[in-house]
C-alpha cells in the first residue's frame, strides 16, 4: 500500500473517532439539537471501504453516519455545525445529525429509516450502468445489523443481482439493533450468508481490523468496476456507545464484552501492525493526531460562531418549484 | 392554428375551440402512451421501470412466437404492453433498459428509482394500482419526497410515478383506491389528476419535465374515454385547474372521474335552468385555490365531488379552503360527494353506491340550488 494511503487510513480513522468523542461531548453540553448517534469504535468499516473511492462513487449511509460522511471526505466544521443546527451546517441546519449529506462528495445521504437508504446506493448503480459509467462510479450501501430485518433490503438485493449492477452491500453487524441483540433478530450466524439467496458473493470481515476489510471491499469493488455485479460485505465490529447518546448500554450489554471489543480496537491494532512492520513511525502518528485534534477545535469553534437559519429557511427546498 | 390550451385554464367558454388544430380523437390510454413514447424520444435521461410494462422479460418475440433466445429479426417481448396496456410497443423501441420490466418489490423499485433520480436520469415509475403505493410508501414519504428539504437544498428529486386509481371495475378492496390525500398530505411531493385525454398529455408531459416528484394518478375509469388531442407537444403548469364549463348559479368542483360526472351533470341540469359551473381541479398538489375562490365568488355556491372516502379529503380540504377564504361568497353551506368511511365493496350494486354517481351530485345540487 502507498505509504499516502497507509497514513489516509489512520488519519481517517482517528478524524472518525475524534469527532465522535468531541460531538458526543457537545451533545451532552447542549449544543446538539436533537439526538445523536455515535459510531466509535466502528471506524475501520467505513474508512477500509471509501478508501477505494473517489467523488464519482455514491454511498447510502445510516443515523449511524458521521463514520461514512468523513470517510467519504465532508468537511468536520459543515457537519458539526449541521449538528449545532447553524446555518453553515451541511445542510443548512435543516437535516442534522441523522440527515448529512453532500452530493458532490458522492454521498447520497444519512438516512435515519433503517434500511431506507439501501435502495438509494442501487439506484445510484442504477444511474451508473443506464450511462455506461459502471467502471467509475458504483454505489455502496452503508446499513447495520438491524436492517437485514427490513424488506427493502432483501428486495435491493435481488435488484442489484438480476441487473448485475455495481453496488457493494457493506453491513456493519455492530451486534446491536439499539438495544437489541444480533443473536435474537437474525436468523444466520453471518449475515454474509444471506448473499447466497440472491447469487451473489458475501464475505465476512473482521470489522476492527482496517487492513481486512480494505482488502476485501477492494476486491468487492473491483468486481463491481468491471460490470460483474453486487457483493454483501459482513463486517463485524462493535459500538463503544449506547445506541444514541443518552442510552447507557450497560442496561443490555456487560463490561466483559465491551473490553472484549475494546481490546481490538481499530486504532490501536492499526497502531501495533505499523510500527511493527514499520511502514510507519510513531512521530508520524502524533502528528496526525496533533492535527486532528487542532482541527475539531475549530469544528466546534465554527458551529459555534456559526448563525442560526434565518427563520425563512423553513419554507425554502421543500420543491425546486412550487405554483402557490 | 395554434392549440391555445390555455384558454382551458381561464377562458370563458369552458375547452378551447379546436376547429383547425391539427390532432385527432383518441382514448386516454393512447394519449398517456403517446406522450410518454415522446418523453423518451426528447430525452434520453427519462426510463420507465415497473412490474410487467412490457411483460415476458427478458423473452424476444417475431409475429407472434416467442423465443427463450435473442434470434436474428427477433424483439424483446411486448407480451402486456403494461398494465392496462399503458406502455405497450416501448420496449421494442427504446429496448429494455430503457423500459425496464422489475420484480414485484415496490419499496425497492420505488427507492432505486429515487436512488437514480438522485444521481443524474429521470425515472418514471408505473406502480401499477394506486393501492400498491403503500407499499412502497416510505420511499415515497422518507426519501423522494423530504430528500431536497432535509440536505438543505442540495439536491433534487426529478422522479414521475403513476398507478390507476378508482372503484367501479369490480377491482374491490385492495386495487380500487382514490386515496388522494395520502399523497397530497406529503410535503415535497406534486400530485396531479388527468381527466381527459388533453390532460393526460398535458400533465405527464410536465410531471415527467418537473424537477420535483410528481404522482400522476389515472383513473381506470376514464382509461377508454376519448377526446381531442392536438399533434403539438402540450405541457400544463402544474398547479392550475380549469373550467370545463361555465355558469352562474353553483360550482361543482371535480377530479379525475368525477370531473367528467361534474360536466355531464352541468350538460343536463342546463336543460333544467341550473346553470353550473365546472371545476376541474387538474392538479390536487399544487392546488389552484384561485380558481375555486374565482368561482364560489361569482355562484356563491359548491358542491365538491371526490371519489376518496371523506376524512381528511381533498373534498375536505377544499372545503375548509371555501370557509376561510371564501366564507362571504357564500350563500348556503358546502356541500360534499365523496365515497362513504368504508373500504371499496366488491359487488357491483354495492360497489355503484359507494362511489360518487350523478344522481348524488344532482341531489346534492337541489339541496342548496334554492338555499
Amino acid at each position: 500500500m502507498e505509504q499516502k494511503k497507509l497514513e489516509w487510513l489512520f488519519e481517517a480513522m482517528y478524524r472518525i473517532r475524534r469527532f465522535e468523542e468531541t460531538m458526543l461531548e457537545q451533545t451532552f453540553k447542549g449544543k446538539s439539537m436533537g439526538v445523536t448517534h455515535s459510531s466509535d469504535g466502528q471506524e475501520a468499516g467505513p474508512v477500509g471501504v471509501c478508501a477505494h473511492l473517489t467523488d464519482k462513487d455514491w454511498i447510502g449511509s445510516t443515523h449511524r453516519g458521521h463514520g461514512h460522511c468523513i470517510a467519504k471526505g465532508l468537511d468536520t466544521k459543515k457537519m458539526m455545525a449541521e449538528i449545532f443546527g447553524k446555518s453553515t451546517g451541511q445542510c443548512k441546519g435543516k437535516g442534522g445529525s441523522m440527515h448529512i449529506a453532500d452530493f458532490s462528495k458522492g454521498m447520497l445521504g444519512a438516512n435515519a429509516i433503517v434500511g431506507a437508504s439501501i435502495p438509494l446506493a442501487v439506484g445510484a448503480a442504477l444511474s451508473s450502468k443506464y450511462n455506461g459509467t459502471e467502471n467509475d462510479s458504483v454505489g455502496v450501501a452503508f446499513f447495520g445489523d438491524g436492517a437485514t430485518g427490513q424488506g427493502v433490503l432483501h428486495e435491493s438485493m435481488n435488484l442489484a443481482s438480476i441487473w448485475k449492477l455495481p453496488v457493494i452491500f457493506v453491513c456493519e453487524n455492530n451486534h446491536y439493533a439499539e438495544a437489541t441483540p444480533v443473536e435474537y433478530a437474525v436468523s444466520i450466524e453471518d449475515i454474509s450468508d444471506r448473499a447466497a439467496a440472491y447469487s451473489m458473493p458475501g464475505v465476512t470481515a473482521d470489522g476492527m481490523d482496517v487492513f481486512d476489510v480494505y482488502e476485501v471491499a477492494g476486491e468487492a469493488i473491483k468486481r463491481a468496476r468491471k460490470g460483474e455485479g453486487p457483493t454483501l460485505i459482513e463486517l463485524k465490529t462493535f459500538r463503544y456507545h449506547g445506541h444514541f447518546h443518552a442510552d447507557d448500554p450497560k442496561k443490555y450489554r456487560t463490561i466483559e464484552e465491551d473490553e472484549k471489543w475494546k481490546d481490538r480496537d481499530c486504532l490501536k491494532l492499526f497502531e501495533e501492525k505499523v510500527t511493527s512492520n514499520k511502514s510507519m513511525n510513531l512521530e508520524k502518528i502524533k502528528e496526525i493526531k496533533n492535527l486532528i485534534d487542532e482541527e475539531m477545535l475549530e469544528a466546534v469553534e465554527f458551529a459555534e460562531k456559526s448563525p442560526m437559519p434565518n427563520l425563512n429557511e423553513l419554507y425554502s427546498d421543500v420543491y425546486v418549484n412550487y405554483k402557490d | 392554428m395554434t392549440f391555445d390550451y390555455s384558454q382551458t385554464f381561464r377562458g370563458s367558454t369552458g375547452l378551447p375551440n379546436t376547429d383547425n388544430v391539427p390532432g385527432s380523437e383518441m382514448r386516454y390510454r393512447d394519449a398517456f402512451n403517446l406522450t410518454l413514447r415522446a418523453e423518451l424520444e426528447r430525452d434520453s435521461s427519462v426510463f420507465v421501470m415497473g412490474e410487467d410494462i412490457a411483460g415476458g422479460a427478458g423473452r424476444f418475440e417475431k409475429d407472434g412466437e416467442v423465443s427463450y433466445e435473442e434470434k436474428e429479426g427477433y424483439k424483446p417481448l411486448d407480451a402486456w404492453g403494461g398494465p392496462f396496456a399503458a406502455t405497450k410497443g416501448l420496449i421494442q423501441d427504446f429496448g429494455p433498459e430503457r423500459i425496464k420490466d422489475t420484480p414485484i418489490s415496490e419499496a425497492g423499485v420505488l427507492g432505486a428509482a429515487i436512488g437514480a433520480a438522485l444521481t443524474g436520469t429521470r425515472p418514471v415509475v408505473d406502480l401499477m394500482y394506486f393501492d400498491f403505493v403503500t407499499v412502497a410508501y416510505d420511499q415515497l414519504l422518507s426519501n423522494a419526497a423530504k430528500s431536497r428539504y432535509m440536505f438543505g437544498g442540495q439536491t433534487k428529486v426529478p422522479l414521475t410515478m403513476f398507478a390507476r386509481s378508482g372503484a367501479g371495475t369490480g377491482h374491490a378492496a385492495q386495487h380500487s383506491e382514490s386515496f388522494y390525500s395520502m399523497l397530497v398530505h406529503i410535503p415535497g411531493l406534486k400530485v396531479v389528476v388527468p381527466s381527459d385525454p388533453l390532460s393526460v398529455k398535458g400533465l405527464l408531459s410536465a410531471s415527467i419535465r418537473d424537477d420535483d416528484p410528481v404522482f400522476l394518478v389515472n383513473d381506470k375509469k376514464l382509461i377508454n374515454l376519448s377526446g381531442f388531442v392536438p399533434d403539438e407537444e402540450v405541457v400544463f403548469e402544474l398547479g392550475k385547474g380549469r373550467y370545463l364549463k361555465r355558469g352562474n348559479d353553483v360550482t361543482l368542483i371535480g377530479m379525475a372521474y368525477t370531473s367528467e360526472i361534474c360536466r355531464k351533470v352541468a350538460e343536463k341540469l342546463e336543460e333544467s335552468g341550473v346553470s353550473c359551473e365546472v371545476i376541474d381541479v387538474l392538479s390536487l398538489s399544487p392546488l389552484d385555490e384561485d380558481i375555486i375562490l374565482e368561482s364560489v365568488s361569482k355562484t356563491n355556491k359548491v358542491v365538491i365531488v371526490d371519489e376518496d372516502t371523506p376524512m381528511c379529503s381533498m373534498a375536505s380540504e377544499i372545503s375548509s379552503i371555501i370557509a376561510d377564504k371564501g366564507f362571504d361568497y357564500l350563500d348556503a353551506p358546502i356541500k360534499k360527494v365523496t365515497s362513504p368511511h368504508t373500504p371499496v365493496p366488491y359487488n357491483r350494486d354495492l360497489e355503484f353506491s359507494f362511489m360518487p354517481s350523478e344522481e348524488r351530485v344532482i341531489k346534492a345540487i337541489q339541496e342548496i340550488v334554492e338555499y
